[in-house]
């Protein structure tokens, strides 16, 4: 059932802080016996009636037309529903959105793009009869090379999510041009793809005839936010959002690729159309995740920074260029954080897009920190070089101490101890000049970056809380867990602020048709979530008192934070590596990684701990393995799988550690805390790179620092 | 063109009519309804689909249900009691936070049991040093973190539990 | 994937006549690899004849010291074996270089040798390839050829056999007995791998039909070391970039004999004669076994992509020799 009520109130003053009880304790995963077992139920495990099963058909090109499409051997093959083409498909209420605008048009904008779809009885009957389409193309040029010195380049409008594309301040030129020290390096990633262990998945049910005579959809996703995909898809399909219920209590990983619907829930809905009545079921199969779930933008950067003799930076410029599609922008804010990491006086950012014909980026964890912090953290170790300096100390000489874009206090900033504890305990006194230090076969060095993540988190949430028959409460908001811990966290919060033992919580949540919830993404849905579940909580206490009976419900909205507006909030943290690098192959092993975060209140130390150490190693992999290899004659990234696309095994992930500095941030909200899913892959690539430097005096500017790049000849 | 065939599902005889293109993992999810095994790459390039068969791990997505009539099959759910007390690996993976996102996780635990039972077997890893025990009879290999790691590599975990799943293991490896 | 017919064979002899008799036929064992290709449709076979029910899943001493191994023991049981883990540690180590437990737990010692290249080409039918289908180009020349051949690959393909175990039976000298319509013929491993030329299609001696049955494998001479290194992207659970299989006879500080075979620098597990002509009687020294690795490499042809190759495959033979003329005996 879809639940209508008008948005509730919310409270316009700040809440008093959380008294912590649950929170700040480790209970295990709530979620965690039916995942041990394999029973809790993902976006295809539902158990669902005479399903049809979706097998996508995709463009063979990167740019052009599909002229004809033969289906009639696909048609007439055992078990064929149907084959959608672009000619039949179902045409959408609203198609302005070209990346969602799914067999709208004969288009070909990228290869891989869906240009149809076969719906038949069974998984294999159905890519059977896929692969007995013949399609006919007119085939135009593609263009899918990004480089610096392409004359398209173009300034954004903004950058993701809603930030100006290019800063100036004071003046860069003759800041560096007077500079004691100066660095002028450019720095390049490659592109790289999310890849969840659960493939994207949407099982779709088209009522067309529900009780009251309008159509309904139920969708049963895996998603970052069931709301967002509500409010997406229902538009399409003209219906009203409360007719679209989304349903996604586990998610199997998203990294960010799950927090925008894609063109693979529009096909699922387009196939339920087409057979009312029965679950329609795509599973993007691994390969195609690589064109049609988003990917991190391939970037390519110049930083140039200029520092006095007493190590303080007098410049700081950082200037990026990125892709986009030729379909729908996406801008990623990749030299964003260096508006605000370090002092100087003068600072220049920007961004260029090329728009190629590339299938869209999106999110991936850190989009813009991640490989932002690459190169702006290996240019500051290059600068410690420059200077003579150890590169801790260089961090902390340029500390700033208010935020340098509009002189806003910090709310809790605590880089510089993060930087001192982390070089403490992880032994960096023991660091020696760069390459230097050789055990048996292999060189050895370490290396530190510094961390950030913005503090986003914004309005919008509605938590609802009900006293239940067994003397315990409910509560119902529609956030996700993508193995973040939601299950857990916001059942330790909702005890603490409802001041009930944890086990009195009953925590519904990854349904639409529970109270709206924001999306899974920018480190911000506990922070939003939580404080939205304490404002109601009160609420609720307010209402009904200590003993309400059984029915007794209150809802409410995510409360204001006029601190936020006062101070500049955000995580912060500084991450420390040893590389060994093997001196005949170049093989490269990191047997040790530390991480020392300023985070706010830790709501869960042992989920937040795996948390950290999640990023921090995919952080390690993003220096060493990540790379999407686009084939530009094909247009189409060639090692689309685990065996070519590589992400560490357990025999790469040696002795990593997270800590972080105690406390709640006294202006991030009732919880005080900050956000925790992306900051530790922030840093942690510049930080193993920086050890290699370290350990071979060879210095890697281009990712992923693979053992060709480290032979010595 | 299909096929009969029964097989013993975390204990239960079920016969079943497939398609002889099934593999054994999409028998086990779609015909079945047994979704405890997970689909994450199809090509075996992932571990989420590790069950065991007759005994041994393996990746029930490169083979065919067909050619397994009258095996075996464990799952992580099948390694669970019936009264739904956990497998001891099971109950460390908990205690340990040895997942996140849980998708890997059936297979991981899976793949686990097996590794187990092969290190007791003395089957050697590549972290493993040569040589046999006296007279060649394999002896028991004694797991220690690297061993574990290099024996769980054909589990891949995009969350980063690793380090968290290694412990689990070693938890259980030293009863 | 196309509809297929499954049969068990019974018998050795009647598997083949099954197949034979068939142009669309194919054996199944572990499936590891010909699962994996009938789904992306590399591969399309219309009857499979399953073989692992056949008594070829033993591994027996023969009179001389070496091992007979049956077609369709699995590649964990086959690493695992007393005899060959004390005798021909470069093969238990190559095996357990390769793929996962799970996986080795299903590939079968004949299926090891006949799998095909992981060529991302080869193994994508949108794009153009000549092992694929013949004639219809090279898509990796053009593109993307990291993971390629520098040796032996020729203008219609470049792509690399992906086997470690293959690598190891090249330096022990191993023969592959096959079962064919005329019965059992005897196939030494160098010959059974084939280079590209002009047929890349065909990646081995094989006809149609003919069943490999055992791989013999001959004892090393008393004395002799052997081990298997591989370099790759990460730490397991990868193909190689380059690995080297040696097997070596010292006589104090000098190198009476070395049996070495590379892999991933050819369509074939390379041997590396010329290497070895040098390291005859050669001091074993750092330089004298990266001058023969050079001599070897002189012939290399590296594509954009992947010129380290050369480099990493001296420096990391020169790596396993040091480690097998100087170790201590473990």
């Amino acid at each position: 059932m879809t639940r209508t009520e008008e948005e509730p109130a919310r409270p316009t003053e700040p809440l008093e802080p959380l008294n912590p009880r649950a929170v700040g304790t480790s209970p295990v995963r709530l979620d965690g016996p039916a995942k041990v077992t394999g029973t809790a139920p993902y976006a295809w495990e539902h158990a669902l009636r005479d399903p049809v099963y979706v097998h996508p058909l995709q463009s063979a090109i990167a740019r052009g037309r599909v002229l004809r499409m033969e289906t009639g051997r696909a048609e007439a093959a055992e078990g064929v529903a149907a084959v959608l083409t672009p000619r039949n498909a179902p045409r959408l209420a609203d198609s302005s959105d070209r990346a969602l605008a799914v067999l709208q048009s004969d288009d070909v904008a990228f290869r891989g793009q869906f240009i149809g779809a076969v719906l038949a009885a069974s998984p294999e009957a159905a890519r059977h009869a896929a692969s007995l389409v013949d399609v006919e193309y007119e085939v135009e040029p593609h263009d899918t090379r990004l480089s610096s010195d392409r004359p398209d380049l173009y300034r954004p409008e903004a950058i993701n999510p809603a930030d100006e594309a290019d800063t100036e301040e004071g003046d860069v030129e003759a800041a560096l041009a007077a500079a004691h020290a100066v660095v002028d390096e450019t720095y390049s990633t490659p592109m790289e793809h999310n890849n969840p262990m659960e493939p994207h998945t949407c099982v779709a049910v088209w009522h067309g005839a529900s009780d009251d005579g309008e159509p309904a959809l139920t969708v049963y996703d895996s998603t970052q936010w069931p709301y967002g995909v509500r409010m997406t898809l229902a538009p399409l399909f003209a219906l009203a959002p409360e007719r679209v219920r989304v349903i996604s209590p586990h998610v199997g990983g998203g990294f960010g690729s799950k927090g925008l619907p894609h063109a693979h829930h529009v096909l699922a809905v387009l196939a339920a159309r087409t057979v009312p009545g029965r679950p329609a079921k795509l599973a993007l199969t691994r390969q195609q995740m690589f064109c049609l779930t988003g990917h991190r933008t391939p970037t390519i950067q110049r930083v140039r920074l200029g520092a006095d003799s007493g190590g303080r930076l007098t410049a700081l410029s950082h200037e990026a260029v990125e892709q986009t599609a030729t379909i729908k922008e996406f801008a990623e804010q990749t030299a964003a954080q260096s508006r605000m990491m370090y002092a100087s006086p003068n600072r220049r950012t920007s961004h260029r897009l090329a728009a190629l014909d590339v299938p869209v980026p999106s999110w991936m964890r850190a989009p813009g920190e991640a490989p932002g912090a690459f190169a702006a953290e290996v240019a500051m170790d290059e600068l410690a070089h420059a200077l003579g300096l150890d590169p801790v100390e260089l961090r902390v000489r340029n500390d700033p101490e208010t935020d340098p874009r509009d002189g806003r206090p910090w709310s809790d900033r605590r880089l510089v101890e993060c930087l001192r504890t982390g070089a403490r305990r992880f032994g960096w006194d023991a660091r020696t000049e760069a390459g230097a230090r050789r055990e048996g076969d292999w060189l050895v060095g370490l290396g530190v970056a510094a961390s950030t993540y913005p503090g986003f988190g914004g309005p919008g949430s509605v938590a609802e809380i009900e006293r239940t028959s067994d003397g315990g409460h409910a509560v119902r908001i529609a956030a996700a867990d993508l193995g973040t811990g939601t299950w857990t966290v916001l059942t330790q919060i909702a005890a603490d602020a409802l001041e009930c033992p944890f086990d009195a919580v009953h925590l519904e949540i990854g349904d639409t048709a529970l109270p709206t919830a924001t999306v899974a993404g920018g480190s911000a849905g506990v922070t939003a979530w939580g404080s939205t579940i304490v404002a109601a909580a009160r609420e609720f206490r307010a209402q009904h008192g200590e003993d309400p009976a059984p029915g007794a419900r209150t809802r409410s909205g995510m409360p204001e934070n006029p601190d936020l507006r006062r101070y500049s909030v955000a995580s912060f943290g500084a991450q420390f590596a040893e590389a060994r690098v093997h001196a005949d192959t170049g093989e490269v092993r990191v047997p040790r990684m530390l991480g020392v975060f300023s985070a706010g209140r830790i709501i869960n130390p042992r989920t937040a701990r795996s948390q950290f150490i999640g990023g921090m190693i995919m952080g390690m992999s993003m220096a060493l393995f990540e790379e999407s290899v686009l084939d530009h004659g094909t247009g189409h990234v060639v090692n689309h799988d685990f065996a070519q696309y590589h992400i560490p095994t357990s025999a790469d992930v040696l002795d990593i550690e997270a800590t972080w500095l105690d406390g709640p941030d006294p202006h991030a909200g009732p919880l005080g805390s900050k956000g925790i899913g992306e900051i530790g892959i922030v840093g942690s690539p510049a930080a193993v790179v920086n050890a290699v430097y370290n350990a071979t005096g060879i210095r890697v500017r281009d990712l992923p620092v693979t053992p060709d790049k480290l032979l010595r000849y | 063109m299909d096929s009969q065939l029964t097989l013993h599902v975390d204990g239960e005889p079920r016969s079943l009519t497939v398609d002889n293109r099934t593999t054994l993992l999409d028998a086990l999810r779609d015909r079945l309804g047994v979704t405890s095994p997970k689909k994450g790459c199809d090509h075996g390039q992932c571990g989420s689909c590790t069950v065991l068969l007759g005994g041994r791990r393996v990746v029930s997505c490169l083979t065919f249900a067909v050619a397994h009539d009258g095996a075996e099959v464990t799952t992580a759910e099948g390694l669970a009691e019936a009264d739904g007390r956990l497998h001891p690996l099971q109950q460390a993976f908990l205690d340990h936070d040895g997942f996140q996102c849980g998708y890997c996780t059936p297979g991981q635990i899976c793949s686990a049991a097996g590794m187990l039972a092969e290190a007791e077997a003395g089957h050697p890893s590549s972290a493993t040093a040569d040589g046999d025990g006296p007279g060649g009879v394999p002896r028991p290999v004694p797991l220690d973190e690297e061993e574990i790691r290099e024996r769980m590599s054909g589990n891949l975990c995009r969350c980063g539990a690793y380090g968290n799943i290694v412990d689990a293991i070693r938890a259980v490896a030293g009863r | 994937m196309k509809p297929f017919d499954y049969s068990r064979a019974d018998d050795a002899g009647s598997a083949v006549a099954a197949v034979m008799a068939r142009p669309d036929a194919a054996f199944l064992a572990g499936g590891t690899n010909l699962v994996d290709h009938m789904k992306l449709g590399v591969a399309a076979p219309e009857l499979l004849v399953d073989v692992t029910g056949l008594p070829l899943d033993r591994v027996e001493e023969l009179p001389d010291g070496g091992l007979r191994i049956g077609a369709t023991v699995r590649n964990s049981d086959l690493a695992a074996h007393p005899l060959v883990r004390r005798r021909l540690p470069v093969l238990s180590q190559a095996l357990l270089a390769g793929a996962s437990g799970q996986l080795r737990n299903a590939a079968t010692t004949a299926g090891n040798l006949l799998q095909r290249t992981r060529c991302g080409y080869f193994q994508d039918v949108t794009t153009p390839c000549n092992k694929r289908e013949p004639g219809s180009g090279c898509a990796a020349i053009g593109g993307w050829n990291r993971y390629h051949a520098v040796l032996g690959a020729s203008e219609h393909c470049v792509a690399v056999h992906p086997s470690d175990m293959a690598v190891a039976l090249r330096v022990l000298d191993a023969v592959v007995t096959v079962l064919g319509e005329d019965g059992e013929r005897r196939v030494p491993v160098g010959e059974f791998h084939r280079l590209p030329g002009e047929a890349p299609e065909a990646d081995t001696v094989l006809r149609h039909g003919e069943l490999v049955t055992a791989v013999e494998v001959p004892p090393l001479p008393a004395g002799t070391r052997s081990g298997y290194r591989k370099v790759r992207d990460r730490a397991s659970y990868a193909f190689a970039l380059v690995s080297v299989a040696a097997a070596v006879e010292t006589d104090g500080d000098r190198v009476r004999e070395a049996r070495i075979a590379f892999g991933g620098l050819a369509h074939k597990p390379w041997r590396a004669e010329r290497a070895e002509e040098a390291l005859r009687g050669a001091s074993a020294t750092d330089e004298a076994f990266r001058e023969a690795a050079e001599a070897e490499l002189r012939a290399a042809r590296p594509l954009p992509g992947n010129g380290f190759k050369i480099p990493m495959a001296r420096n990391t033979l020169a790596a396993l020799l040091r480690e097998l003329t100087t170790e201590e005996r473990r």
